[in-house]
């Protein structure tokens, strides 16, 4: 007998919260130490109430939001760009070459040399991030768009770029395009602690505040906050790319 | 030849060469080949598999640059596009839906939105496909996709339409019907159109010249006008006469051992 894909999905969650409740009760490891599920309900309601919870989430999302539009933003544009245009990309190779392999965070020193211990530091260590996935999904989902729809363009006069770049490309690049705009979805949230860490607040700061004061509940249900904004957007984002491509077998 | 050109001349190819050059090693696909085309004229090239069809075809639609020669494309000013080409493949946007697909080329041209959709509509129509409309490309036939990258090159109704084995993935039925079409369509609007085949009976049956293509590298083996008045029948004594002496000019004196027909 084969049953619903969510009873399967329900069961797998009950079976990971049954063990992590187990573990502290066990006493395997110190509740302290690992915070067991049915104790966290009553520490997030704590850090609800006291309205900290609305007031990190909110500083989080804005970090969240901006940092990945200004990433993907600008990432998918001069991928497509550079995807565009052969000399372009020859002109980039060492460029790119050259920043690629510096981690977001090594930015850090300098973003607070730019914006000091503000929002705009965290969207520019986030963004960062998001930019280089986007900017390579979308440089190589131009390069693998089919020649031959290209010629069909041609064939029927659509011989400008713009014409070109709207007619076949764009459409054609849009699957791969999507491909790293999702797995960005879920690269930011990474961005948003590790450049919240350094001191601008947010759900980071909140968290390193947190575990200094051995608060390890409040540090999970930030977790599990973070988990479920993920969630949210990742079905969010499942839902809008059904949209545009429901043209795919 | 000559004395034959009545209209004024809409293609003029002379001396046209075309090479491949890839991993150093230089392929010669076409090489001093002359053809000349009047307006309004239905010309069939006809030649083996790899001879440089498509070739052809692709220089006169400016996607590929002749190593050699001159091409001269004098399309008709009042035309709503000067050409317009059916693929050998379908070649349908995935992304749009089959009357999108349609509307494709009217895209470039000035009518309105709603114009585009009757136009196309039209087409779809002319075609046979008109209930397919609402499909994606994905939910089609290979036949009914060539049948609407058909309606898509006939939409814009162009000057001159290039069509590259429109037929050939076509069953029978479909395939006749098409091809009295595409002979009432010219006839209606007298479009000039180059209707690139690998069946010679269906090259007799539809045109005014038979244009064979042989040799490697390739050229004009023969440019045959066919005298038989329209309408013409299938299968009779005349045409089969012509499309004896077609197959005769394309393996007559051929270089190539692995030639075959
Ligand atoms: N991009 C390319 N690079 C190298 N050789 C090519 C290229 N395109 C075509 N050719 C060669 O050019 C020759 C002519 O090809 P073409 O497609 O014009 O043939 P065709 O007459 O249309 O054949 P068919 O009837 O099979 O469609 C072939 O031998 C082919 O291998
Ligand atoms: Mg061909």
């Amino acid at each position: 007998m084969r049953l619903h894909p969510t009873v399967y999905a329900a069961a797998g969650l009950l079976v990971f919260l049954g063990i992590w409740e187990a573990v502290p009760a066990s006493g395997l490891i110190q509740s302290s130490l690992l915070p067991p599920p049915s104790e966290l309900p009553k520490a997030f309601m704590r850090e609800f109430r006291s309205g900290l919870w609305a007031q990190y989430v909110g500083l989080s999302l804005n970090h969240y939001i901006l940092g990945f539009l200004v990433g993907a933003g600008l990432g998918t544009m001069l991928g497509v760009i550079t995807g565009m245009s052969v000399r372009l990309e020859w002109s980039l190779a060492w460029v790119v070459r050259l920043l690629r392999p510096i981690p977001n965070l090594a930015w850090a020193p300098f973003a607070i040399i730019w914006f000091g211990v503000d929002q705009a530091n965290a969207i520019f260590i986030i963004s960062i991030g998001v930019f280089w996935i986007a900017f390579f999904a979308a440089l190589g989902a131009v390069h693998g768009v089919d020649r031959d729809l290209i010629e069909v363009a041609d064939a029927f006069g659509f011989r400008s770029a713009p014409e070109r770049l709207f007619k076949v490309l764009l459409p054609a690049a849009t699957p791969g395009i999507l491909i790293g705009l999702r797995t960005a979805l879920g690269q930011a949230w990474m961005a948003v602690v590790a450049a919240e860490l350094s001191g601008v607040s947010g759900l980071g700061s909140r968290m390193m505040q947190a575990s200094s004061l051995l608060a390890t509940d409040i540090v999970v249900v930030y977790m599990l906050t973070m988990a479920a904004l993920y969630g949210i957007m990742d079905a969010g984002f499942m839902l809008l790319q059904g949209k545009l491509l429901k043209w795919k077998p | 030849m000559e004395a034959m050109i009545s209209s004024p001349r809409i293609i003029h190819i002379e001396d046209l060469g075309l090479a491949f050059e890839q991993d150093g090693r230089r392929t010669e696909v076409l090489r001093g080949l002359d053809l000349d085309i009047c307006a309004g004229e239905f010309i069939a090239i006809v030649g083996a598999s790899g001879v440089g069809k498509s070739t052809l075809l692709r220089v006169l639609m400016d996607l590929a640059k002749p190593t050699t020669g001159r091409v001269t494309i004098t399309p008709d000013p009042n035309a709503e596009r000067p050409m317009a080409m059916v693929f050998q493949d379908a070649r349908l946007l995935p992304w749009r839906r089959v009357l999108s697909n349609v509307m494709f080329g009217l895209e470039k041209t000035s009518l309105s939105k709603s114009e585009r959709v009757t136009r196309a509509t039209e087409a779809l129509k002319l075609v046979g496909l008109a209930e397919m409309a609402a499909r994606w490309p994905h939910q089609l036939s290979g036949g009914q996709r060539q049948r609407v990258a058909l309606a898509r090159a006939l939409a814009v109704r162009p000057s001159i339409l290039l069509m590259d084995e429109p037929f050939s993935a076509l069953d029978v039925a479909t395939r006749e019907n098409l091809q009295d079409e595409l002979i009432r369509i010219r006839a209606e609007t007298g479009r000039t159109i180059l209707f690139v085949t690998h069946d010679i009976d269906e090259a007799v049956y539809m045109a005014d010249k038979v244009v064979a293509l042989g040799g490697k590298p390739g050229v004009v083996r023969s440019n045959r006008k066919i005298d038989v008045p329209r309408p013409r029948r299938r299968g009779s004594i005349a045409l089969a006469e012509i499309a004896q002496d077609v197959r005769i000019d394309i393996t007559a004196d051929h270089r190539d051992p692995d030639f075959v027909i």
